[in-house]
Formats: C-alpha cells, sequence, structure tokens
C-alpha cells in the first residue's frame, strides 16, 4: 500500500527555513477567513478590516507600530534565550515586573519634575525585569529547576503583585476605587515620535536593540558561545564555554529587555499602572520569536504581522461586532502552521509503499 | 472540628481536577511525549463542559463534552509532534496560547452565565456519617471516579502487559520499534487518555468546582498539574499525595481568609505558585535521581523511518 | 536440501544511497554463514529486510522453499526468523524477565522466567531474570539479547556485529554458543567486519561491497590478505614504519580517582605518562571508564590540579581553553555534536578550539575563514570550502577536518578518541598517517580505540582500562592478543609488567 512517508533530510532545507513562516502566515489568514464565514460575516469584509485597515493611513500605521514595539523588544530578548536553548516562557512576568518598577519611578514625578525622568523610568524598567528573570536564573542555576515551569509560574505571581500595588499601596485615591495607580505626569510619559500620534521612542529603542542584537549574536564572543550551547552543547563543554554564562547573560538580557517593553506601555500609551498593562504580549512575543526564526530581521516583520492580528482584532469587535478574543485564536493558528510548516526543514515528503503500519 | 471537616472535603475537592489532569499526564509522559499544552486543553474543555451544561440542562453530558474536547486537542497536539514530528516543547506551548485564545473566544457569551441547580453530591448513607461524612463522603462523583481512576491507571501501568508496552515505549522507542510495537499508535493513544483526563478536570473546574465561567479561570492549575507529575516520579500514587496537597495549599488562602488573617488576598493567592517554585527546586537539586526515574525517551522526536 | 532461506534479486534504496542491489543467497538449515563488508556496505540494511524492519524495493525471499512476504518483525518470529541487533533492543529500567517477554507474544511472565531458566541452562548463558537491564554489563545485556530470541525457537538466528563490545574470551563462549546452535540445526548468519572472527567461526562467507555480493567463499580457504581484499576491493593501504626514540614526559595523570554518574564509569587511581615523540595507546571494551578519563582529560570535567600535568604544569583544575593554551588538543569521539556543530559551517567551527581568533569580545570571522581552507587544503578534506556546514560532510571527511583542525594547532599533547570509528579505509588510513608524522615532530600523542589492531599498528606502548583502572604499560609487539583479552576484563597482575614495558 502507498502513502506518504516523512523521510529525514541529509541537511535541513535552507529554503524551507525562509519559505515556511510565510506559508504559515498565509494558511492562518485563510483559517481566517473561513472562521470570518463560519460566524456569518462575509470573509473578504473581514480580511480587508483586519488586514488592510490597520495599513490605511499615517495614523493606522503608527498604532501598528506602537503595538509591535513590545513585540519587538521582547521577541528579540526570547531569540536570544531560545537559540541558547533556554526556554524562558515567563517573559509576561518580566514585562509585569518591569512596568512596576519603571512605574514606581514614574509616580515619583511631579508636575515640577524634569524629563529627566524618563531616562530613569527606563532604566528601573529593564533593571525590574532583569531582577524577575534572575530569580529563574538563579533556581536553575543553583537547583537545576526547570526554567519553563518556574518562569511561569513567576507570571502568576507577578501579576497578583500587580493587583496587589493597584488596588492597595499605589492606588489612585481619586480613582473611584478603580484598581489602578494614578495617571503619570507629563514629565514621566515617553516622548512622542510623531505629534498627533501615540508612536513614542519606544520604537526608536527596539529597532536600536535589533540592531544591537544582531551584532552581537554574529560578532560578539557571547553570542557565538550562545548559539553553541543551543545548538550542541556538548561541543560547547568541549570548547570550554560557560554553561552559567550562557544561562545568566541570556535570561538577564531577555528580561532586561521584557521590563523596558513593561515600562514603556505602562509610561507610554497606557500612562499609569493598572492590572491591564498587557494583553499577553509577553506570550505572543513567543510566537513571535518562533515565526521571525529566532533572526532579528525576521522578529521585526513577524511582530508587525502579530501586531495586525492585535490591532485587526479589535477593529473586527467595533466594525463587525466580533469577539476580540479572536486575536488570540489567530495567534494561535499562526503558531501551529508554523510548526507543521516546520516540518518541511527537517524532512521530505516521500510517495511510497509504506515501511509498516505504525 | 468544623474546620477540619471542611478542610478536608475542599481538599478533596480542589485536589481533583489536579488529580485529574496529572494521572492523564502519567500515562501520556510515561509513553514518552511530553504535552505542555495541559493548560490550554483544561480551558478549553472547561469552557465546553460549561456551555454544554449551560445549553442542555445535563450534567453528564457536560462531562462527555470536556473529555471530548480535550482529546481532541490532545489529537492536535499529536498530529504535529508525532505525526509531523514538530518540536514537542514548542508544540505543547502552541496548545495552550492557542486553547487559552480559543476558550476565551467560545467563552466571551458565557460570561456571567449560570448553570442549572444540581442534586446533592455525596454517597447516600455515607455522606450522614458523623464527621466522616461530611468530610470524605459528600463529594461530587467525580472525586471518587478520580481516586478509581488513579487505582486502575496504577494497576494498568504496572501489573498488565500494555502497561509494559506502555513504559518500554517511553523508554526506548527505537528498541520497542525494532521488536515490532506500533510506537506512534501507542503514543496517539496515549496522549488522548491524557487529554480526555485534562478534559474532564477543566469540565469538573467550572461545572462544579466554582459553577462560573471567566477567562484564564483554570489559573495555572495545568502548568501545576506537569509539575506535579516530576515531582511524583511518574507515579500515580505519589502523584495523588501531590494533587491533594496543593488542593490544599490552594484552599489555604481561603481558609485563612476566613480566618481573619490580615494578609492581602493577593498575596495568600500567591502560594500554590510559589509552593510549586519551591517544591521543583527541591526535587531537582538531584539530576540523576530524575534522570533515573524518568521514561528516557520523554521529550524527544521518534521517527520510523529513521 | 531446501535451503533455510533463499534470497532472491533483493533490491532497496534510500534516498542517497543504493543500500542493496540485486542481491541473492541461499543459507541451508545449520550452516553458520559469516556476512563480511564494510560499514555501509549493506549487510544492516539486507538483515533489516529478513527481519522485517524494512521492505525491498524489488526481490523476494523465500523460506524452507516457500515464498513469503516479511511485513514486520512479529510475522518474522512466526516463520521462525530471530534477530540479535548490534545495538540492543533494550529497555533499561525493567527486568531481564520483562525485557524478555517483550519479544514474545503476550504470555504470562511467571512462564516467560520459566522458559527463560531454562534455555539460559542450555545454552550456558547465565542470568538473573530479575535483575534491571540497567544494571547488567555489556556482555550480559547481550545474553539477555541471545535468550531473547532464543525463547522464539528459532530456526534462523542473525546476529550483527556482535562481537563488538565483547572481550576475546567472551567472543569465544559466543562462538560455543553458536555452534552448538547449529548443531541443533539452527541457521547462522553472523556479520562482521572482523576477518579472523569469521574465519574462526564460520564454514561460508559471503562478501558485499557497495550493496552487492561480490565473493561466496570458505572463510578458512582464504588467507586474512585475501579477505580482505575481498572486502575493500583493493589492497589495503600500508602504514609507515617508526623509529626515534621518546623525549620527556608530556603528558603525566598520576591517581586519577573519580566518581561519575555511572558506577561502571568511575575511574580508581589511574596513573600514566605520555612522552614526547611516542604514541600511547587506550585499548578496553566501552563502558569502562574512558569517557570519564576523556572528559578529565580534556577539561569537561575539573579534578585535583595535580592529578593532570601537561608539559610539568599542574592541570588538572584548568578549562579546556586553558589546556589549549598549554598545549594539549583533544578529539572527542563524537564527531557531530560534540567535535562539531552539525548546523554552523567549517569556518564557524574552527572557533571552538581557536582560541586566538577572537579579540575584544568579537570573533574575527575572516581569519577563522582562511584557517579552515588551510586545515581543508592541508588534509584533503572534500568539502564545499569554509562555508560547508559541517553536517553535509561525510564521515571520514569530517573526522579528517576535526583532527586536521586540532593537529593544525601544532599542539605538544594530543588526546584522541576513537580516530577512525565509522570512517571509511581511505580516510581512516590518512588520519593514522598524520598521527605518526605528527609522532615524528615530537608530539605525545594518547589514543583511546575499540580496534586493537589500529592499536597495534600505531602504539608504542599499550595500556589496557578496564571497571575503571588502568593496566600497566605493555610494548604490543611483547603481549599475545588474548593475554589483552584477559587484561580488558581487568585481569592483569597488579604490579607486573613485562620486562620491557617500561621505557628507559
Amino acid at each position: 500500500m502507498k502513502s506518504f512517508a516523512l523521510v529525514a533530510r541529509a541537511t535541513p532545507s535552507r529554503l524551507f527555513a525562509w519559505l515556511s513562516p510565510v506559508i504559515a502566515i498565509l494558511l492562518t489568514l485563510a483559517a481566517g477567513a473561513w472562521l470570518f464565514a463560519l460566524m456569518g460575516k462575509d470573509p473578504v469584509q473581514g480580511l480587508r478590516v483586519f488586514l488592510l485597515e490597520p495599513l490605511s493611513s499615517v495614523r493606522a500605521l503608527s498604532e501598528l507600530a506602537l503595538k509591535a514595539t513590545p513585540l519587538i523588544l521582547v521577541g528579540t530578548g526570547l531569540a536570544v534565550c531560545f537559540r541558547a536553548n533556554i526556554w524562558n516562557i515567563g517573559a509576561e512576568g518580566q514585562l509585569i515586573a518591569g512596568a512596576i518598577a519603571g512605574g514606581g519611578i514614574a509616580l515619583l514625578a511631579t508636575r515640577e519634575s524634569t524629563r529627566a525622568f524618563v531616562p530613569a523610568i527606563l532604566l528601573a524598567s529593564a533593571l525590574g525585569g532583569a531582577a524577575w528573570a534572575a530569580i529563574t536564573a538563579w533556581l536553575r542555576d543553583r537547583f537545576n529547576a526547570n526554567e519553563i515551569l518556574v518562569s511561569l509560574m513567576l507570571v502568576y505571581v507577578a501579576q497578583l503583585l500587580l493587583a496587589w500595588l493597584v488596588q492597595g499601596p499605589l492606588k489612585d485615591p481619586a480613582g473611584y476605587g478603580f484598581p489602578q495607580s494614578r495617571l503619570f505626569e507629563a514629565a514621566a510619559r515617553m516622548p512622542l515620535l510623531i505629534e498627533g500620534t501615540r508612536l513614542n521612542i519606544g520604537f526608536v529603542l527596539a529597532l536600536a536593540a535589533v540592531g544591537f542584537i544582531w551584532a552581537l549574536l554574529a560578532r560578539s564572543v557571547i553570542g557565538f558561545q550562545l548559539r553553541v550551547s543551543g545548538l550542541a552543547p556538548l561541543a560547547a563543554r568541549y570548547a570550554g564555554y560557560s554553561g552559567r554564562r550562557v544561562l545568566w547573560f541570556s535570561l538577564l538580557l531577555s528580561g532586561a529587555f521584557a521590563g523596558l517593553a513593561g515600562g514603556l506601555e505602562a509610561a507610554g500609551p497606557i500612562g499609569q499602572l493598572s492590572p491591564t498593562i498587557s494583553p499577553g504580549y509577553g506570550f505572543a512575543a513567543i510566537i513571535v520569536a518562533f515565526v521571525g526564526r529566532l533572526h532579528p530581521v525576521g522578529i521585526v516583520l513577524a511582530a508587525f504581522v502579530m501586531a495586525l492580528f492585535y490591532i485587526g482584532g479589535e477593529l473586527a469587535q467595533s466594525r463587525l461586532g466580533l469577539p476580540s478574543a479572536l486575536t488570540g485564536v489567530y495567534q494561535g493558528l499562526l503558531l501551529f502552521f508554523l510548526l507543521a510548516c516546520d516540518t518541511l526543514v527537517g524532512h521530505r515528503l516521500q510517495w511510497r509503499s509504506a515501511a509498516r503500519a505504525d | 472540628m468544623e474546620i477540619i471537616t471542611s478542610l478536608v472535603a475542599t481538599t478533596m475537592s480542589a485536589g481533583t481536577p489536579l488529580l485529574l489532569a496529572a494521572v492523564g499526564i502519567v500515562v501520556s509522559e510515561r509513553s514518552g511525549v511530553v504535552n505542555l499544552g495541559t493548560e490550554g486543553i483544561m480551558l478549553v474543555a472547561a469552557v465546553t463542559g460549561f456551555g454544554i451544561v449551560h445549553l442542555s440542562g445535563q450534567y453528564w453530558l457536560g462531562f462527555v463534552a470536556g473529555a471530548l474536547a480535550g482529546a481532541l486537542l490532545s489529537m492536535l497536539f499529536a498530529a504535529l509532534a508525532i505525526g509531523l514530528l514538530t518540536n514537542q516543547y514548542a508544540t505543547g506551548l502552541a496548545v495552550a496560547l492557542f486553547g487559552a485564545g480559543l476558550s476565551a473566544f467560545i467563552g466571551q457569551p458565557l460570561q456571567g452565565q449560570t448553570l442549572p441547580a444540581r442534586g446533592a453530591d455525596g454517597i447516600a448513607l455515607l455522606r450522614d456519617l458523623p464527621l466522616a461524612g461530611p468530610a470524605l463522603f459528600a463529594q461530587h462523583w467525580l472525586v471518587y471516579f478520580a481516586l478509581a481512576l488513579t487505582g486502575a491507571v496504577a494497576w494498568f501501568l504496572f501489573r498488565t502487559r500494555g502497561g509494559l508496552v506502555l513504559r518500554a515505549v517511553g523508554e526506548a522507542p527505537e528498541s520497542a520499534h525494532a521488536l515490532g510495537y506500533p510506537v506512534r499508535r501507542i503514543r496517539f493513544a496515549a496522549l488522548a487518555f491524557g487529554g480526555a483526563c485534562a478534559g474532564l478536570a477543566g469540565a469538573y473546574l467550572s461545572t462544579v468546582h466554582t459553577p462560573l465561567w471567566s477567562e484564564g479561570m483554570v489559573s495555572g492549575r495545568g502548568w501545576i498539574a506537569l509539575a506535579l507529575v516530576t515531582f511524583a516520579t511518574w507515579r500515580p500514587g505519589r502523584v495523588l499525595l501531590g494533587a491533594y496537597l496543593f488542593g490544599g495549599v490552594t484552599m489555604l488562602q481561603f481558609y485563612l481568609q476566613g480566618q481573619g488573617v490580615d494578609i492581602a488576598s493577593q498575596w495568600l493567592a500567591m502560594t500554590p505558585y510559589l509552593a510549586t517554585i519551591v517544591v521543583l527546586a527541591l526535587i531537582s537539586r538531584n539530576p540523576r535521581w530524575i534522570r533515573l526515574n524518568m521514561p528516557a525517551s520523554l521529550g524527544k522526536p521518534f521517527s520510523p523511518n529513521g | 536440501m531446501t535451503p533455510r532461506i533463499s534470497l532472491r534479486g533483493i533490491s532497496k534504496r534510500y534516498p542517497s544511497v543504493v543500500a542493496n542491489d540485486d542481491v541473492s543467497l541461499d543459507v541451508l538449515p545449520g550452516e553458520i554463514l559469516a556476512i563480511l563488508g564494510e560499514n555501509g556496505a549493506g549487510k544492516s540494511t539486507l538483515m533489516k529486510i529478513i527481519y522485517g524492519v524494512a521492505r525491498p524495493d524489488a526481490g523476494s525471499i523465500a523460506i524452507d522453499g516457500q515464498t513469503v512476504e516479511i511485513e514486520s518483525p512479529a510475522q518474522a518470529r512466526s516463520l521462525g526468523i530471530a534477530m540479535v541487533f548490534q545495538h540492543f533492543a533494550l529497555f533499561d529500567s525493567l527486568t531481564v524477565a520483562e525485557n524478555v517477554a517483550l519479544g514474545l507474544p503476550p504470555a504470562r511472565l511467571a512462564d516467560v522466567e520459566a522458559r527463560l531458566a531454562q534455555r539460559s541452562r542450555r545454552y550456558a548463558l547465565e542470568i538473573d531474570p530479575g535483575q534491571r537491564v540497567h544494571d547488567l554489563s555489556v556482555g550480559e545485556r547481550q545474553r539477555v539479547e541471545i535468550l531473547r530470541s532464543l525463547l522464539g525457537d528459532p530456526r534462523l538466528l542473525i546476529l550483527d556485529e556482535p562481537t563488538s563490545v565483547l572481550t576475546p574470551q567472551a567472543v569465544d563462549r559466543l562462538f560455543d554458543t553458536l555452534r552448538q546452535l547449529a548443531a541443533d540445526g539452527v541457521s547462522i548468519v553472523f556479520i562482521s567486519h572482523k576477518l579472523d572472527e569469521i574465519r574462526r567461526l564460520a564454514s561460508r562467507c559471503i562478501v558485499m561491497r557497495t550493496g552487492r555480493v561480490v565473493a561466496d567463499v570458505d572463510p578458512r580457504a582464504e588467507s586474512e590478505a585475501g579477505l580482505a581484499r575481498l572486502m575493500i576491493g583493493a589492497d589495503p593501504p600500508a602504514i609507515a614504519a617508526h623509529d626515534t626514540p621518546p623525549g620527556e614526559i608530556a603528558l603525566q595523570v598520576s591517581s586519577l580517582s573519580t566518581r561519575g554518574a555511572e558506577r561502571r564509569s568511575w575511574l580508581h587511581g589511574v596513573s600514566f605518562d605520555v612522552r614526547r615523540g611516542e604514541i600511547v595507546g587506550i585499548a578496553g571494551i566501552s563502558g569502562n571508564g574512558q569517557a570519564a578519563l576523556m572528559a578529565v582529560l580534556g577539561g569537561e570535567w575539573l579534578v585535583d590540579p595535580d592529578t593532570v600535568r601537561i608539559g610539568g604544569r599542574a592541570a588538572g583544575d584548568l578549562d579546556p581553553a586553558q589546556r589549549r593554551a598549554l598545549g594539549l588538543r583533544y578529539v572527542p569521539e563524537e564527531r557531530l555534536g560534540h567535535g562539531a556543530v552539525p548546523g554552523l559551517t567549517l569556518a564557524e567551527n574552527v572557533l571552538l578550539t581557536g582560541d586566538t581568533l577572537q579579540s575584544g569580545g568579537l570573533i574575527r570571522l575572516n581569519q577563522a575563514r582562511e584557517l579552515a581552507a588551510e586545515v581543508l587544503q592541508r588534509f584533503d578534506v572534500r568539502a564545499r570550502g569554509p562555508s560547508a556546514r559541517a553536517e553535509s560532510l561525510s564521515g571520514g571527511n569530517l573526522q579528517k577536518f576535526i583532527v586536521g583542525r586540532e593537529i593544525h594547532a601544532a599542539p605538544s599533547v594530543l588526546v584522541v578518541d576513537q580516530p577512525t570509528w565509522g570512517v571509511d579505509v581511505g580516510a581512516a588510513a590518512r588520519i593514522r598517517n598524520e598521527l605518526i608524522a605528527l609522532r615524528a615532530a615530537g608530539c605525545a600523542i594518547l589514543v583511546v580505540s575499540e580496534e586493537l589492531d589500529e592499536l597495534y599498528e600505531l602504539c608504542d606502548r599499550l595500556l589496557v582500562i578496564a571497571k575503571g583502572r588502568m593496566s600497566p604499560p605493555v610494548r604490543p609487539h611483547d603481549i599475545a592478543i588474548d593475554e589483552i583479552g584477559r587484561w580488558m576484563s581487568g585481569l592483569w597482575a597488579p604490579a607486573a609488567a613485562p620486562a620491557a614495558g617500561a621505557i628507559a
């Protein structure tokens, strides 16, 4: 009996390494159109709202870039971790920790404060995120505890910490009892890039971060050590690379980037601390990192695609009356399709007689 | 005394979803596959179960629907990780994320809805015993089902040929394949079972434990169940202990709040997660011990074509 | 007499290679047939086809005269075919009885244990049914494999390279068992690349080369050189001889004791030295402490400083880069994943041990590329260039590259683990000649190998490692093969060594 079989390739296919994310995105859009139809909406209309409207004006593009900023930052940091085979799944927690730290500094600003607060907030956010990630690093270094579970548990802890802060010590006395902090003063808000939009310097920082990481991975010694540790841990030990150094470096770096993203959100478009600081950016960034092939340029592109999904979802809700949770569905579908398409990178389809029914 | 019986009872109830999910994970991980998507599966099953009970008024239908949803989502995972040889960890994460999104999506119209009233829980006659009655015998039948299931899985794993084959597949799939066992089919079946168990756990959460649906209500129990299985070194008996222990910790926060202890609720709510971290750290200190007890092929892809 | 098994025109093709090309052969009942061939000659594929693990693209199989389609190992077993794999199909955490039971149709464990005891007595293959496999030695594991196949009452028993993991004494016992089985009417097919064993055991030998049957001879009527010529297709390359006396001690190991993950790999008071201008070999069955010793010497495991001295300097606690700075270079056993990163280019792989290719925290890719090109040129590595990925090279070429990379750094001490494992004959000869040239240049070389012939060819002094202990050194020509075999079981006299063993 003849059927398809997956046979391992001798060397991974370069073509498919590039093609796979593209195919995955197309498949996701196709699935999206089908979902629209399933819910009784015109698929073409749905795709137009989802895909084209977010690109239709300078204002819309600025929103897209704004949404992409945290995804680029966190995704780039995660790429460093994942390349070293360190599964930092708790970037969401590090983002929240950064928001708390940055927001804490921001709340110290008064009407008379200077713009010096901006770098202070950014620094604090990065440190806050790095510190949160350091917990995971320490537990893995000292106790060999699995970083996936530890960093994830810390996400829940961070969320609860933020909830406590905004319902307790940091609660806005004039806020009618809502769980949120005071609004930050103007000095503590992120400077805008384009007047009339919400796009702030965070976008530039994100792109700079991408460039920095690109150089780091391609040219630096620690970048090379990181890559080898992820690709072939035995070879890394043979060469004499310190696994501990790689662990701490990648977790602290990705924690700092995630924290920075959190601070930028809090002191940027949101302007205060609240429990809904992040609609799951830390998790979406995992998908961004994968779809972007752990490559800096790919991540920027993937971040924009993901940002498109976010905004498209919001528009779909307001324009077409669809649930906003649609975004989450699309993100998950994208990752599924990517993983499925990735099979063809390492394997080839063969039409042949079945070896055995298995 | 009241306090103790109520503690025991709530511990059993809170431990049950952990127990159900973890027992399923034991079976699927013993076959050598790690499915990190348990949290997502539980969420989808929870919303499905809730929705079905809400629509039909029948609780048992909700459980069946939850189990089915769990099995189906596991099959999706299996199709990718086993059929297409994708990275098991990444695929499991994808299931978790997708499950979170899908459940939020399906559940949006169900927020704030209520379920029809249930009959009285517990085993007739036994529940009227003093002390032991309300403590042990007044639970929903799924609690006792979970206990029975644990025993059944233990018996299956260590006393039957099927269990032997399953353990062999998890230990060395290439050897099992060379001996002629259908490794992939066995793993598919193990994953379906694991998914169905997680599905039951999710449905129990949303229809019995706290009969409501709200986004993300599983609150990390799926992840804790995964950690639990490692703590328990893949043995059903130890899983039972661990599940009830963690169930107790989860309930502790409410008990303390009820006692008027002056700690903000959020800090108390952190206890299960912090406890998980602490136990993880203690257990992992000796990597040899884990490796010795772990199904040797856990997480590694297997292809019959080599 | 009807052949027990008859193959006609069997062909099998994989994407990158023709594994079997029109193979035909017969095996009679009670006959011991050897199949001789190099790695990649197609022997294992042919056996997989007979055992139902793979399907042929063309050809037919007949058992006792009846044509059959063998679609699964279970079916093969029901036809009376049993196979003992080169890489045992065992389950470490299960008991011997459970392992055996899994190879049989479903039955009660107690019944299996009883039959196991009976077979084990008949063929003198002692084993404890209740022991877990991970506690067994390699020889014992093979016994379990063989017993498992015997319990199926096979009429055809296939063994794939069974002696590669056995001491010479264990090989004798295995051969006795096989002769007894043959006398009982069981047909035996024995795959090997070891010429002397084939001549001892088999009455008939089929030689395979690149997927085809090239000869069907009586091995006892052929010389070893003749068989080798048939196997390789040409005369084996000659190895240059050696004459200069060794110099001062370059590598010294003193009373090295370690405890590792598995008891088997612990080291107990290992002491030896290697001098400049000599090659010292360490023989031994794998799993007797070699891995631990290599990890210690390479710097992957740190130990007490004085236990390892490089050029007189205490180095036991130095990391790999520091050892390279002292002139010690190491080639690990595994190429892909350990000695080289499969997915990186050759230029990048040079960076692994190229400590001079970094400055100011940055890597110097251009210089790495040049260095890689030099290595490719000097050691005749067939590859597209420095930008070729390591995984795209053949085993022999990659080994040449890795060994070359380390030799090119002009070390004063070179430690090599299994220099020619899995490597084609041409590349193997080239590597051995490079080692000899390196010795002539004054380097101190330590070679760990499971191939005794290789060690005999290359080494000035020989050591044997067994159960974590090191024998005293001997000169290869002063010791007979079966004496070495006893040493590999740990049976050397503690302080004694033949007089010529110590070098003045």
